[in-house]
């Protein structure tokens, strides 16, 4: 095998179909660049679930004077109630550690979130505002077993989970990557579909020289490798782009936009981005040589 | 060296059979015209030989090889050992006459070394020293059939295949390309050529074989072109 003599024809392949390689390149780009957002995405919901579950808690609210609840039964928690309440939850095999927040501790915490909404913090007493048990799970997904368990309690307003909280927004991000990902599948297609009809295209341009290869007895490797080559070529340079896009999103947007802005959100790092593209480049590779390789079995036979 | 036994050849778009309980046999340095009137199934003949199309019926076994038993990997060995000229020339107008050459050469893998050494013993051989560099359009139609036969000869192979190699050209054109087609013979080289061409085939007193709608009628050793002549 010439290596020489392979380049220079995959060369002219690409200069002969320079119009229809473009086409290959963009779409191949667009459609690894949304695969690949789709898993940095994937990326960002483990990262934040890594930050977040370690500091979820579980509040377990107690009733107060003028809470509606039926198990308060239109009394605040007695005293007897708290202290069962708080020695249960501790013996729990599930729960790591319980803290007790008071109304007043509340109330200081209600005061520093909203300093920027002066009005909110004069209409509000500490009364107001529940007591609570914040409960750390040794396992964040073992919250059902602390619900069932305390919901019904005398005492007990409510049991609210955080991470129920976070989940909503988990799943926000997870339909974007489901939607990234549908969209690569349809350019996936596009691509293969295109890059199939390039090779035709390239193969019927150069039928003299691909005829006169087999009438000399040239293997069909050798026929068809720079054909398989230009595709494959296409491929990565595809997938460069999409990784270009995708390291730009990283710099610009993540670290850019959203990090200073969101400063107690934990965001993917470039160890994610940098586990993403080797895919990027073997799905690219894999695409292109596999959709040539089937399309020349049909169009370049001996 | 080339063997038909009852080789039929069914065209699946066509009615007629191209070739029809063919049985010729070939021996090693032969040279063969093959005769007969448009359709009657000569380049059927021939790219049955190179495995182009595979016989509906009956054997073909080329250099030693029953062309039904080879597997598909190794055709390209087989045409290796076949060289083929046609009507149309088919040289690469992009590439210049020692390039066409070397094409034949790098496309099966031959090293540089090897190439730069042949393409010029070739080309003196079919009387192109000197004109290497040109392009095919630069070329007449006698010099550029000439290529082709350097193109199929420059691998010595053991057969040489000619479809109508002198349809395009003029008579005395006609003549040099024979005369280096026989020089190609007596190094031992199989000739089997398909031709129309009357004062050729008369002129070589070579062995005939002529097909009518697809049959053998006629398989003359030193024959001529048709009976009256
Ligand atoms: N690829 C094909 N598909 C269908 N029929 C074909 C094909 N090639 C040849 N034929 C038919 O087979 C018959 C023999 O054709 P072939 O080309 O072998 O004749 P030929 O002797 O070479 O003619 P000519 O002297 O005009 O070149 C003809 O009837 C032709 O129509
Ligand atoms: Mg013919």
């Amino acid at each position: 095998m010439r290596a020489q003599f392979v380049l220079s024809e995959i060369g002219i392949g690409l200069r002969r179909n320079l119009t229809m390689t473009i086409a290959v390149v963009v779409t191949v780009a667009i459609s690894l660049a949304l695969f690949g957002s789709g898993l940095l995405i994937r990326a960002q919901v483990e990262a934040m679930k890594d930050f977040w579950y370690d500091k979820v808690e579980v509040s377990v609210y107690l009733c107060g004077e003028s809470s509606q609840a039926a198990t308060c039964g239109g009394a605040a928690v007695t005293q007897q109630q708290r202290d069962e309440i708080q020695a249960d939850l501790e013996a729990m095999p599930e729960v790591d550690t319980v803290f007790y927040e008071s109304q007043e501790e509340a109330y200081a915490q209600f005061r520093e979130q909203f300093e920027d909404s002066p009005d909110l913090v004069e209409n509000v007493t500490a009364e107001a505002l529940p007591e609570s048990f914040r409960v750390k799970l040794e396992d964040p997904t073992q919250f059902a077993i602390v619900a069932s368990a305390f919901a019904q309690r005398p005492g007990v307003e409510e049991v609210q989970d955080q991470k129920a909280l976070l989940e909503g927004f988990f799943n926000v991000l997870n339909k974007l990557q489901l939607i990234a990902l549908i969209i690569a599948g349809v350019q996936v297609v596009a691509a293969v579909l295109l890059i199939s009809n390039t090779i035709r295209v390239a193969a019927f341009s150069r039928r003299r020289e691909t005829g006169i290869m087999r009438l000399v007895g040239a293997s069909n490797l050798y026929i068809q490798l720079p054909f398989l080559l230009e595709g494959v070529l296409a491929g990565l340079v595809g997938a460069g782009f999409a990784a270009g896009a995708l390291v730009a999103v990283k710099a610009v947007l993540v670290d850019g936009q959203l990090r200073p802005n969101f400063p107690v959100i934990a965001f993917i790092g470039w160890s994610d981005v940098l586990a993403i593209l080797p895919w990027l480049f073997l799905t690219g590779m894999l695409l292109a040589g596999l959709s040539s390789f089937v399309t020349l079995r049909r169009h370049l036979r001996v | 060296m080339i063997r038909l036994e009852h080789v039929t050849k069914s065209y699946p778009t066509s009615t007629r059979p191209a070739l029809d309980d063919v049985t010729v046999e070939i021996d090693k340095g032969e040279f063969v015209f093959l005769v007969g009137s448009s359709g009657s199934g000569k380049s059927t003949f021939l790219r049955l030989l190179l495995k182009e199309e595979v016989p509906t019926g009956g054997h073909v076994h080329v250099a030693g090889k029953d062309l039904h038993k080879l597997s598909s990997w190794k055709v390209p060995a087989l045409r290796r050992s076949i060289g083929c000229v046609f009507q149309d020339f088919r040289l690469l107008p992009n590439k210049t006459v020692s390039q066409n050459v070397a094409f034949a050469l790098e496309v099966i893998g031959k090293p540089r070394s090897v190439v730069d050494k042949v393409v010029p013993e070739v080309l003196e051989l079919v009387g192109l020293d000197g004109k290497g560099k040109r392009m095919p359009d630069e070329l007449s139609g006698g010099e550029q059939q000439r290529v082709a036969v350097a193109r199929a000869f420059v691998n010595r192979p053991m057969i040489l295949l000619a479809d109508e190699p002198t349809g395009n050209l003029d008579p005395s054109t006609s003549v040099g390309i024979m005369k280096l087609l026989d020089r190609i013979n007596r190094t031992g080289t199989t000739v089997v050529m398909a031709t129309h061409d009357a004062a050729i085939v008369d002129s070589m007193r070579r062995r005939v074989v002529e097909l009518s709608d697809g049959r053998v009628v006629r398989d003359q050793s030193r024959g001529v072109y048709g009976y009256g002549a």
